[in-house]
């Protein structure tokens, strides 16, 4: 047996190698006291880094992104669920607020993972479960966060001065409606684009986006909906919760920024995992499965009685539901948008997070979003102040180079190595990693050799 | 009132100027097996996609299980329970095998949204009981070890097989299969007429096959119909299509007509 698994470690090509290595890794790690060692000491040490350094730098920024990787490794692990759980939920409801106070800008880039976290998930369902492509997906987002802006500040009264805006306690409800609106508004795309498929679906979609911000734009006259470019500003805020509670019972001296800063941060992980849930469930039942059915061949999902529009409809309204309820979290957080935070650039984003992470994979776009993310906000620009410095400090780069310029140069090659190195995402959906190894079979494709098959199972 | 499960009346279908099916009457009796027979591009398995609603038919009425389906989506034909398999296996390649079968059980199951999202208990029951008959029938066609595998990696009899299962999985009064058996060697034809056979004796389906091995056709068919042109030529039992001459033109020209005449 041992040799036939080494010839089959010579016919593997050095991706499966590295994939296997990485697995014997992962269960190594991922079970026994030996997890529990390794989990216990690594978040005891990101931890003590974290509160110790709380300020912005290098060595602050490298120790959040391992913070991160911890929990995504934990929430990943096969160890026990209470372990899990609880190693999970300590790191998300205690270790990152209490750091968050510490330094502001870490639970900012924090909060804003989280709202592409609930973003992605929300296109993994229409392009990764149902394979429907849709390039304007940033538009629910968008109407999320204007349905709260203009209900909630004076703009209203532009529209109508009879109208006053909604109180600020609305928000929660809106955030539910933003679902509701969020949800229609997919229909709504849907419903044209249900006969197309591919290409002329993205082109459809994409314009569907381009309309939802150039409406945005230009609705200021002849009634002034959107305020137009100009964005609307001072957008409300819920009002703050357990301020006495903290100040005074807690005696933590928190100021009313912080406070929204950590109200935001709890908001979105609430929704975040309210996604997480609903999408899994529907991922593994009769609905998911027909998702799946009708992006892997819709004559043959079909013929198996699956209504194909409804089926389709669901998903584009599922998917742009999440997208609505984080526009009304996003508009109250920012205090501030206007129509470029929507443009076609953020959709790609989006979408570059799911591909990145693996189409139709859970755990793969929620990771696709933290590092797209993080990337975007924090490491990008951090080489970029690292390169100024050595710049500043007399290393010979041309004084013309401005890095700060090249940080989509570099996300643009990250994403072609990506497609070169790992076209099916960093965690494809454990289905469809077997597609991997099945590449791995020597090519005759029918009968695979029983010997490599039992091999392959017992390893 | 008749027992007649299927009663496709001058169905007629064009595609611009050619006629791919040309005024056809088939009648199917409840727990039969039927063969449609012709060479090739005579328009059975257009015949096939009109009966399933993939295509609408310019002309006629197709009937079954006493309901007029002609022009109907195929989803809702599906649903009322006549399922098909199709001449160039069409399965889910990246699902696994008992994904499948439950794709297949689609109209069985009914769980709503909500219940799904809130994980209802009737949800996990009707998904736990799914799962027990999607196995059964995987165990039928001889296919339970290989559940977890991806439907594309199966060899290709297995994917027939799998096919078969799913198409069943939709507890189907009446089953087409396009050419069950094509690229099959003898070994494996054999084992396919068995199932077929079985389909009918054991779960009491009624079996409409498209096929071009004469010797699976002749062995199992109880009625056969003969497509030429888009035209039926001939219907009958086997021994009264093996020895019509208008088959035997249709089938070698028309000097084999005569000679064997």
């Amino acid at each position: 047996m041992a040799r036939v698994a080494s010839l089959q470690n010579i016919r593997m090509t050095p991706t499966a190698q590295s994939a296997r290595l990485w697995e014997q890794l992962r269960t190594y790690l991922g079970r026994g006291s030996g997890a529990y060692a390794f989990f216990g000491l690594y978040a005891a040490i990101c931890t003590w880094q974290l509160f110790t350094n709380p300020r912005t730098s290098l060595r602050t920024d490298i120790f959040f992104v391992l913070f991160l990787l911890l929990v995504f490794m934990v929430y990943r692990s096969a160890t026990p669920l209470w372990f899990r759980g609880g190693l999970t939920a300590v790191l998300l409801v205690v270790v990152m607020p209490i750091f968050g106070t510490l330094n502001p800008f870490y639970i900012d880039v924090a909060t804003q993972a989280g709202i592409f976290v609930a973003l992605a998930l929300g296109l993994n369902v229409v392009v990764g479960f149902a394979g429907l492509l849709d390039l304007g997906y940033v538009a629910f987002f968008a109407v999320g966060a204007y349905l709260w802006a203009i209900l909630s500040t004076p703009q209203i009264t532009q529209i109508n001065p009879a109208w006053s805006p909604v109180p600020p306690i609305m928000f929660y409800p809106f955030v539910v409606l933003g679902l509701v609106i969020g949800a229609v508004f997919g229909i709504l795309l849907g419903l044209p684009v249900l006969r197309l498929r591919g290409d002329y679906l993205a082109i459809v979609t994409l314009g569907f986006g381009e309309v939802i911000r150039v409406l945005a734009n230009n609705l200021d006259r002849p009634i002034n909906i959107t305020n137009g470019s100009q964005g609307i500003r001072e957008i409300e805020r819920p009002p703050l919760i357990l301020t006495n509670f903290i100040r005074e019972t807690l005696g933590w001296n928190l100021s009313d920024s912080q406070l929204y800063q950590q109200f935001f941060y709890f908001v979105v992980l609430l929704i975040v995992i309210f996604t997480v849930v609903v999408v899994s469930r529907l991922k593994n039942s009769r609905i998911g499965r027909a998702w799946e059915a009708i992006r892997e061949d819709e004559t043959a999902a079909v013929a198996q009685g699956i209504p194909r529009v409804r089926m389709k409809l669901m998903a584009f309204a599922v998917g742009a539901s999440f997208a609505g309820a984080m526009g009304v979290v996003f508009a109250s957080k920012q205090l501030f948008i206007n129509p470029p935070t929507f443009d076609l650039l953020r959709s790609i984003n989006i979408l570059a997070m799911v591909i990145l992470g693996g189409m139709g994979s859970i755990p793969g776009s929620i990771l696709g979003a933290v590092i797209v993310t993080l990337l975007d906000l924090q490491i990008l620009p951090r080489m970029a102040t690292v390169l100024r410095d050595a710049q500043r400090a007399g290393v010979p780069i041309p004084a013309a180079f401005d890095p700060t310029q090249y940080q989509r140069l570099l996300f643009g090659i990250l994403l072609v190595l990506m497609m070169i190195f790992r076209p099916q995402g960093i965690l494809p959906d454990e289905r469809r990693s077997e597609e991997l190894h099945a590449g791995d079979e020597p090519p005759s494709e029918e009968e695979a050799p029983p010997a490599a098959r039992a091999a392959a199972e017992s390893s | 009132m008749t027992s007649n499960i299927l009663e496709a009346r001058n169905v007629t279908k064009t595609f611009g100027g050619l006629v791919a099916v040309n005024d056809v009457t088939l009648t199917v009796e409840k727990g039969r097996i039927v063969s449609v027979i012709g060479p090739n591009g005579a328009g059975k398995t257009t015949f096939f996609n009109i009966l399933t609603g993939i295509y609408k038919p310019d002309k006629g009425t197709v009937i079954f299980d006493g309901t007029s389906i002609a022009g109907n989506r195929p989803d809702i034909i599906a649903a009322l329970g006549m399922r098909r398999t199709f001449q160039n296996i069409r399965l889910f390649d990246n699902m696994t095998v008992l994904e499948n079968v439950l794709v297949g059980m689609h109209t069985h199951l009914h769980a709503p949204f909500w219940q799904i999202v809130t994980r209802a208990a009737g949800v996990r029951r009707e998904e736990a009981r799914a799962r027990q008959k999607a196995r059964e029938l995987l165990a039928y066609v001889g296919l339970d070890e290989k559940r977890d595998d991806l439907a594309k990696n199966l060899p290709y009899g297995d994917q027939r097989r799998l096919e078969i299962a799913r198409a069943l999985a939709g507890q189907p009064k009446l089953i087409l299969l396009d050419e069950p058996t094509a690229g099959m060697n003898p070994h494996e034809t054999d084992a396919a007429t068995e199932l077929i056979r079985r389909l009918r004796d054991e779960l009491g389906l009624t079996v409409v096959l498209i096929e071009h091995d004469m010797r699976l056709v002749m062995a199992i068919s109880e009625r056969i119909t003969v497509l030429d042109y888009g035209t039926k030529i001939a219907e009958g039992d086997a021994a009264a299509i093996r020895s019509n001459p208008r088959v035997i033109e249709a089938y070698l020209g028309k000097g084999a007509a005569g000679a064997a005449a």
